[in-house]
Order: C-alpha cells, then structure tokens, then sequence
C-alpha cells in the first residue's frame, strides 16, 4: 500500500470515529457556521467537540505548517482530507477570513513576528477578521480609496471610511487598505495594515441589506493609532498583498456554494412539485433546468478540483481564480433561483415559522451578493480577458 | 489520480499533434470535400496511425495493441478535433476495440484485435435507427434461424460503415423496443447477402451510411457477448465513445476560441481592434470559462472510465453534455466574432461549425444526457 493510500485509510477512520453524527448534516442556517473569536459560541455541542478535534488534530487548515497549529500535510494528503470529509458530509469545522484570506497574504509576505502572532491565533480560532477593503467610492475601482494612514513617530493615525465590511461588528481585528502616500500613483500609495478593532476611534453601523439580514457594516476611523509594525509587506507596497489575498477571495468564493450539500435539487422539487407515473418530475422544464444546472456543477467542481492539481504542478495561472469566482457565483444564484422555483409560493414566506423565518427566500436574496462581493462578475470577465486572454487594454 | 496529464500523456499529446497538424489542418479536409473523395479520409494517414499506435492504443498488449486508456483516446480525439481531421480512429480504435476487447470470446478477439492494431482492418458500429439517438428503441429485428439469426431493419447515421469490413450491429433479439432486456450485439461482413449500404453525405464532410438488412444471415459465433444480454456491454462501449466524443470537442472548441481570440487581436473597426470592445471581451472571457470547466469535466469522465468503469456513467453524461453546449456556443460565438467573414466557405470556421453540430448529435445530444442524469438521480 503507497503511503497515500495508507493516509487516506487513516484519514478516514479518524474522521469517521471524530466527526459526531450532528456534523455530517447540511447546515440549515448561518447559525450553525462556527467563526471563532473573542466572542465566539457554539450553537451546540457536537459543533464545540468537532472544531475542538479538528483544531487539536491541526485540521483547521490541514495545509498550514504545524508550528502555527496547522496539519503540516501536504497538496496530496490536504486533497485526500477534503475529499474524505466530502465523502461524509462532514461540517467545515471554522469558517474564517483568516483562513481564507489573511493568512495566505501573512504566510507570503508577513514577517517572522507576525506569523507568530496572528496565525496560531486564526488556526485556533481566537480571533475573528473582517476586511476593510471598499469605501463608498472605491468598489470596484478599490485602487481609488482615501482613507488616510498618517505617520506619526512609531504610528499611523488612521482616518476614513470603510463600506460593506462583513460582520466588522463581530470582528476583533481588521486587515485594512490604507492610503499611506497621497501623491503617488494611486496603486503605488497604498499600504496594508492590521488593528484591532477595539482600537479607539472605530466605530461601525450595521447595513441592512434585501434578504433581511445585516451582516455587513459601514466601518469608520477617527484618528485611529496603529503602530507601524503592523503594516504587512513593505509601506506603499500594500497593493501587491491586497490583490493576491484577493486571489484567495476569490477562490473561496467560488467554493462558497453549497455545492455536493444538502438535499440534492431533484428530490427538493419532487417533493414539492411531485412526479409522473414513471417517476419523472411532473414539471418537464423545471427537471430540465436542474439536470443542466447539476451537469454545470459537476463540471464545476472537476475544474475545482483540477485547478488544485495544476497549481500543485506549476501550471496554473494566477488569475483563474478570477474565472472560477465568476463561473461558481453565478451558478450559485442560479441554484436558488431553481430552489425557489422549485418552491413555489410556498418559497415566499417570509416570517413563518414553517419556512424557518423564511430561510429559502432569504438565502436566495443573499446569494445575489456572491457577484458583488469580492469584485463584481464583470470585474472578474475583465480580468480574464486581459490577464488571461491578452486582450487589448481599453 | 491529479486531474492534469502525466508526463507520458504529455509526450503523446505533442507527437499526435505534431503528426495531425503537420498531415491533416483543416486543409486535408476542405481537400477531401472539394474532391467528393469515395472513402473521405486518407488510408496513407491511417496508416501513420497504426505505425504509430494509435490504432492499438485501446487494444490489449497481448492482441498486439499498446493496452492504454481512455485518457489516451481522449488525447488523441482532441487533437483530432482541432484539425477537424476524417479518420476511422473513433470507430475502429475507439468504438470497435473497446467492443471487442470488453465482449469479445478469445476466438473474436484474436481474429480482429490484432487487425485493428496494426490499422488493416476498418469497423463500425450500427446503433441507431431514428433521427435522435435512442439506443434502447432499437427495433432491428434478430430472428432465430437454424444454428444462428436473421437480421432485418436499418440503421441510420453508422459512421465510417461505407469503407467498414466489419459492423457491430445492435439489435432486438428479445423483448420491445424501449426495454434493456432483449438486445444483442452482432458481428456482421458487410459484404454479407442482404446488406445495403448508402454513403450519407454529412454536413461536416465527413463519414457515415445507412445500412439495411434484409434478412441477413449471423452465424451464433458472430454474437459479440451475450444473446438478450447486450445492453450492458452496448451502453459500456457508447459510455466511451461519448467520452470520446467530448475530448473531440474540447479539441474543437479550443482551437475555434484560438481562432477568434487572435482575430479580436488583429481586426480593427472604428479605429480601435475589436478586442478593445468591453462587450466582446466579456463574451470572449465567458467562453474562455466555459472551456476550461468543460475541459476539466471530460477529463474526469476519462478517468473515471479508466479508474472506476462501472461507477463512470454519471461522468460522462455531464462531459457529453456539456461538451456539447460548450462547443455550439464556441462556433457560434467564432463565427459572430469573425463577422461576414465567418460565414464564407473559403474561411475555416464554417468547418468548425458543422462538425460541432455532429458530434453533438453523435451518442446523444446535451438534452439527452441531461434526462440520463435525471433518470440516474430519480427525478
Ligand atoms: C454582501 C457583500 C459583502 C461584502 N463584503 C465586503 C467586505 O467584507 N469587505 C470589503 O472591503 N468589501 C466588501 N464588499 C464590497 C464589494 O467588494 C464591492 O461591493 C464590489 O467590489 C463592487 O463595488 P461597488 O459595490 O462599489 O460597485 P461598483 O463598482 O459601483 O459597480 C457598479 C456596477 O458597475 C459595474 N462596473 C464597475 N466597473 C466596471 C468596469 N470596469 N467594467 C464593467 N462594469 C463595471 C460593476 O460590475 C457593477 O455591475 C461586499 C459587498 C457585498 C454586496
């Protein structure tokens, strides 16, 4: 037996004795993401004894090295944890932009004293991240923002304004985009820096968005001080980490679906809709729909999985992050515009407690953001077209 | 299994592509075409390919084949695609080597494998009938006579079966048409008493016939695996023809989308090149997408031929079919982007288009492997 082998039978006995029975079923709301943080809760028990396993077993971000509590595995057996966790619908254990965004940036251009503070703390799960990347007229133009970072002795004094921050008023620090040279070039002025957002002179106020909920904040600095030795990379250089954590956004994003998840789409219909005496959904176009959607998902998830292994083999591009955050957005919106299909008017209710406070309708408004958020679907075919294509610039 | 080609697929990708670029671009076949060529590929090519190989690449080592996988067959089906090449390499080296190596009695095997490898002997296969493929509606009749059967009906769309010297015949020995049960596959002569064959001239320009059988007799040994038992074996060896097929119009596609890609780069209008317009940039990256997931999603259905056969069929619906939308909107958006250019027959692409438009047909259209899907998750 080859060691990989021998790894994903270890693998899967481990998980198979660890992973309570609880964990291994789709999640029915947010609630039962487990974020981490100063403030964090569990929404239950089985949630608590599966992050704590995984966090002791370094399965938090099985790829990261171990001295900063990560598995220390490789490509190969990083794949094969997924892939064995896949096989049993197992929960992600922490859900985190630390995971997916901070720490690839720190782990590639944080100094030696900053991976030592931060990433054990993200693997860990002790301390939640929000980004402080958009402002009111800096979205998808992000390279345009103004919010000034001033030097004063061993400090920045930070002022300005951040918009559509993601849970910035449950976040305990902030990985932030600051103008730290207002008369460069304005990609060459911008510096990437780290605070806690219990510092004074933040404040947040929550936005109310379509599907009801308000995770998202406008975030603001009043004279915000911040040591200098938070800034990630070198100052004024901060544009490269912003755009390659971005690239991990992107590639998070693109997996956010639920995709492999929760009842399949066929059996949701049918229950609803019902079937024809040879056991066929009574609705012709709507199983068409779905039968193309779940062909375009598979396929999906082969390109996920193949963008893995290229990357691992040196071939892949650097901006295909870009196509699969574009191709797994929009098939996600279209997977809730099924499911409402599928739903009927039954999928309109909004408050009742049959519709558990109208989880459908509102998950299939939230899914509209996925082709905002991160930068816009059109962004993203702009960058293809350039980076990847090599068309003409405009 | 990385979903990436090893080092060995590598080096057979390059030297398919640098025998089927070199002897066959798209020329080869406007050339084939413009002659009303009688056999509608070159037989000194097809031999290249047995020197090379791939005419065995499916067949067993020890029936003189090199014993490789679909993977394999999907590389060379790619390359194929991208010049649009006519060759016998889908129904003989694909489709008949995997028909015989997986149904065939050691007698069977021994007499045809090694032919097929060394390129001597051509074969198709005759599955349908009417103008969608349905494989289990196959009404051609198998009547018991004497030591064997009596084969009666038409097939339609047999691709390559005016140069074949053997047919693999699917037909009804049992039961109705629509049922699983009752369908036998058949080795045929086609110069036996009773066959007539017509060379269907194809939009894309390249082969295929229909053949009627008027009371064709079989002896019991050219019974290719199990009487009333074929559907099994029938649907195995179509699951690897459509896998196939795919890699065929991943080929296609990409070289399409090449194609117009440079031309956005070198066609100016309103005194800017075309590729500068946001609306065709955007167009030209979703397409861009569209390929790679499809590319993505073939390949795993090859691997999942080769690693997991019985398990495979999911796979490879989801790569036909979208294999098959990817490549119409790849020609369609080619010949767009190429403006009035795009619809003149001196230009290249209008070739691309046709041959998309088969191969999306050939072993089932999007539609039907989206209702195979269906059907397999009981919806
Ligand atoms: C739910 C949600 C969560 C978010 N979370 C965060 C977060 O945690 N942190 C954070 O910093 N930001 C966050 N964002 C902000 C997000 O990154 C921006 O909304 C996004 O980049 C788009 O910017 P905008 O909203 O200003 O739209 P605009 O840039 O004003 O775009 C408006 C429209 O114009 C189009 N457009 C703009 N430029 C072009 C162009 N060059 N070519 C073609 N079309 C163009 C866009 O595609 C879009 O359709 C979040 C947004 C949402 C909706």
């Amino acid at each position: 037996m080859s060691d990989l082998e021998k790894f994903r039978r270890e693998t899967r006995a481990w998980l198979e004795a660890n992973c309570p029975p609880e964990m291994r079923r789709p999640m029915t709301s947010e609630a039962d993401t487990f974020w981490g943080g100063r403030n964090a809760k569990f929404s239950s028990e089985p949630q608590r004894v599966w992050f704590e396993r995984m966090r002791d077993k370094g399965w938090t971000v099985p790829h990261w090295p171990t001295e900063y509590g990560g598995g220390g595995l490789d490509a190969e057996q990083t794949k094969i944890v997924r892939q064995e966790m896949a096989a049993i619908g197992a929960r992600q254990p922490l859900v985190s932009f630390g995971i997916s965004m901070l720490g690839p940036a720190l782990l590639k251009y944080g100094t030696d004293a900053q991976k030592k503070e931060h990433l054990p703390k993200i693997t860990a799960g002790l301390i939640r991240w929000c980004q402080g990347y958009s402002e009111p007229n800096a979205g998808s133009d992000l390279a345009s923002l103004q919010t000034r970072a001033e030097s004063d002795g061993d400090d920045y004094v930070i002022n300005g304004q951040k918009i559509w921050t993601s849970y910035a008023n449950y976040a305990d620090w902030i990985f932030c985009l600051v103008r730290t040279d207002p008369t460069a070039k304005k990609h060459d002025g911008i510096s990437f820096i780290l605070f806690d957002m219990t510092s004074k002179g933040v404040s947040t106020k929550p936005i109310l968005l379509i599907s009801g909920y308000s995770p998202f904040c406008e975030t603001f600095f009043d004279n915000v001080r911040v040591p200098k030795s938070h800034v990630v990379g070198t100052v004024n250089r901060g544009w490269d980490v912003a755009k390659y954590l971005l690239q991990h956004e992107r590639a998070m994003i693109s997996g956010m679906g639920e995709r492999g998840v929760g009842r399949p789409l066929g059996q949701v219909a049918t229950d609803s809709v019902g079937s024809d005496e040879q056991g066929r959904l009574e609705d012709a176009m709507l199983r068409g729909q779905i039968a193309t959607f779940e062909i375009d998902e598979a396929a999906l998830a082969a390109a996920a999985e193949r963008a893995v292994d290229l990357a691992k083999a040196g071939q892949a591009h650097p901006a295909f992050s870009s196509a699969m955050k574009y191709y797994g957005t929009e098939l996600n919106k279209r997977r809730h515009e099924i499911l409402m299909s599928a739903g009927g008017v039954d999928a309109l209710e909004w408050e009742s407690e049959r519709s558990r406070g109208g989880a459908r309708p509102r998950a299939w408004l939230r899914t509209k953001a996925n082709s905002i958020e991160g930068g816009t679907s059109e962004v993203m075919l702009g960058i293809v077209a350039k980076r990847i294509l090599d068309l003409p610039g405009a | 299994m990385a979903l990436v080609l090893n080092e060995e697929q590598s080096m057979l990708r390059d030297s398919a592509r640098g025998l089927i670029s070199d002897k066959a671009p798209v020329s080869h076949l406007r050339q084939l075409r413009d002659a009303k060529d009688a056999t509608g590929f070159s037989r000194e090519l097809w031999k290249a390919f047995a020197e090379m190989g791939f005419s065995g690449l499916l067949v067993p080592e020890n029936f003189g084949g090199s014993g490789l996988g679909c993977v394999e067959a999907g590389i060379v089906m790619e390359e194929i695609g991208r010049t649009l090449m006519p060759s016998p390499f889908l129904s003989t080296a694909v489709l008949a080597a995997s028909a015989l190596s997986r149904g065939g009695s050691d007698a069977q095997k021994s007499q045809y494998l090694p032919k097929i490898s060394d390129g001597s002997l051509l074969a198709a296969l005759a599955i349908d009938e009417g103008a969608k493929h349905r494989p289990l509606q196959t009404r051609l009749q198998a009547v018991r006579s004497g030591n064997g059967f009596r084969l009666s009906g038409d097939k339609a769309f047999v691709v390559d079966g005016h140069v074949a010297d053997l047919l693999i015949v699917a037909a009804r020995s049992a039961g109705k048409a629509g049922e699983r049960e009752g369908l036998t596959l058949f080795l045929v002569d086609p110069k036996t008493k009773g066959i007539a064959t017509e060379r269907t001239a194809m939009v894309d320009s390249h082969n295929a016939a229909r053949i009627v059988f008027d009371n064709v007799e079989v002896n019991a040994d050219g019974v290719l695996g199990e009487v009333d038992q074929g559907h099994g074996l029938l649907d195995g060896v179509l699951n690897i023809g459509r896998g196939a097929v795919a890699s065929e119009m991943v080929g296609l596609s990409e070289e399409v989308f090449g194609r117009t890609v440079t031309y956005l780069k070198e066609r100016k209008q309103f005194g800017k090149l075309i590729g500068e317009f946001q609306a065709l940039q955007h167009r030209a990256a979703q397409l861009y997408i569209e390929i790679e997931i499809t590319r993505a999603a073939v390949l795993k259905a090859l691997q999942t031929l080769d690693g997991d056969f019985a398990n495979a069929a999911a796979a490879v619906a989801v790569a036909k079919a979208r294999a098959g939308a990817t490549a119409t909107q790849a020609v369609q958006e080619g010949v767009q982007m190429h403006g009035g250019m795009g619809m003149t027959d001196q230009f290249d692409i209008g070739f691309f288009m046709k041959r998309a438009r088969v191969c999306q047909e050939l072993f089932g259209d999007a539609n039907f492997h989206a209702d195979q899907l269906a059907r397999m998750k009981s919806y």
